[in-house]
């Protein structure tokens, strides 16, 4: 089981990864279609890097509601994914 | 684990579905299949086995989305990758168009539209892990021309070309290509109740003046799954002998 600090490291890697973006845009207030890098294209991306790295499904209603990253560690908690 | 492809077919116990299957076992795939008919479809199975492939047997229905869900949730457990998805699940209906109820419609949706959509929408998440991967529906050439006496069939089936064209547009920046064949007159279990002389006056509407058989739509799937259809994308290939309607 990793810790809350490997899963909020894992979860910084998934976005700087499948957003192209440098690890110090990773903050909770970034929010989809707030920056150019996160696009619908990149959403799909986000989504399936983050189903790989947590071992999660995420379903539509999920999808949808990813919204920020703050939203990404809600709906991962959700899962079992522990970020505090 | 081992480094051959994985490919998922639904539809896998008869017709085409089961036709690729075969195929692409020997071809030397890993095979997830999928169908309602778990009897037939661990038939197929053994078929496939004993081409050297290595197979799970999935008994589902692709209008059933949790359990599409759970297949597709088995596959990234145990495979961890997805390398082309194949949608042969389908059900036709023959009524004229006054007399077509609209559950018939809604139920052919289900199937060809609905269930074709939800595993799209899975694979997809998979092979983008991958940034690669191939996904090929079955079509209909009555969904390309239409066809007196099958609007609703064919309206599911337009959707499934429509899904195609418009998924191989938003997949293929990541590395996905959506394709589709389109059957013409295929003699499988879907045809079966259309009589000697129906299939008389059909073949004299086909250039090639004979029916089509499964083998030959799941050659061109096969070649569609393949780094062969490297640079091919968002196409409706038709498979139908040069059938006018």
């Amino acid at each position: 089981m990793a810790t809350p600090e490997e899963n909020r490291a894992a979860l910084a890697n998934v976005f700087t990864t499948a957003l192209a973006i440098a690890p110090d845009r990773v903050v909770d207030a970034l929010a989809y279609n707030a920056i150019a890098e996160w696009d619908s294209t990149a959403h799909m991306l986000l989504v399936s890097e983050l189903e790989g790295a947590f071992n999660v499904m995420l379903d539509t209603d999920d999808i949808i509601d990813l919204s920020s990253v703050a939203k990404a560690k809600e709906i991962l908690s959700k899962h079992g994914v522990a970020f505090a | 684990m081992s480094t051959a492809p994985v490919a998922l077919v639904t539809g896998a116990s008869r017709g085409i579905g089961a036709a690729t299957a075969r195929l692409l076992a020997q071809s030397g795939y890993r095979l997830v299949l999928v169908a309602r008919r778990e009897g037939l479809l661990r038939e197929v199975a053994r078929e496939c086995e004993a081409s050297g492939a290595l197979v799970s047997v999935h008994p589902a229905d692709v209008t059933n989305a949790g359990a599409v869900t759970d297949v597709f949730r088995s596959v990234m457990q145990s495979e961890g990758r997805l390398d082309a998805l194949v949608n042969a699940a389908g059900a036709m209906a023959d009524a004229g168009f006054a007399m077509t109820k609209l559950s018939t419609l809604e139920d052919l949706f289900r199937v060809n539209v609905s269930g074709t959509f939800q595993c799209s929408q899975l694979a997809a998440k998979l092979m983008l892990r991958q940034r690669s991967g191939s996904i090929v529906n079955v079509a209909s050439k009555v969904g390309e021309s239409g066809s007196a006496g099958q609007a609703a069939y064919a309206a599911s089936k337009a959707a499934v070309s429509g899904l195609t064209k418009s998924l191989a547009k938003e997949l293929g920046p990541l590395g996905v290509r959506v394709n589709a064949v389109a059957p013409g007159f295929i003699e499988t279990d879907l045809t079966a109740h259309y009589g000697a002389d129906a299939r008389t006056a059909i073949s004299a509407n086909i250039a090639l003046r004979r029916l089509g058989q499964a083998d030959e739509v799941a050659k061109v799937v096969r070649f569609l799954c393949s780094s062969d259809a490297a640079y091919v994308t968002g196409q409706v290939l038709g498979v139908d002998g040069g059938f006018v309607l």
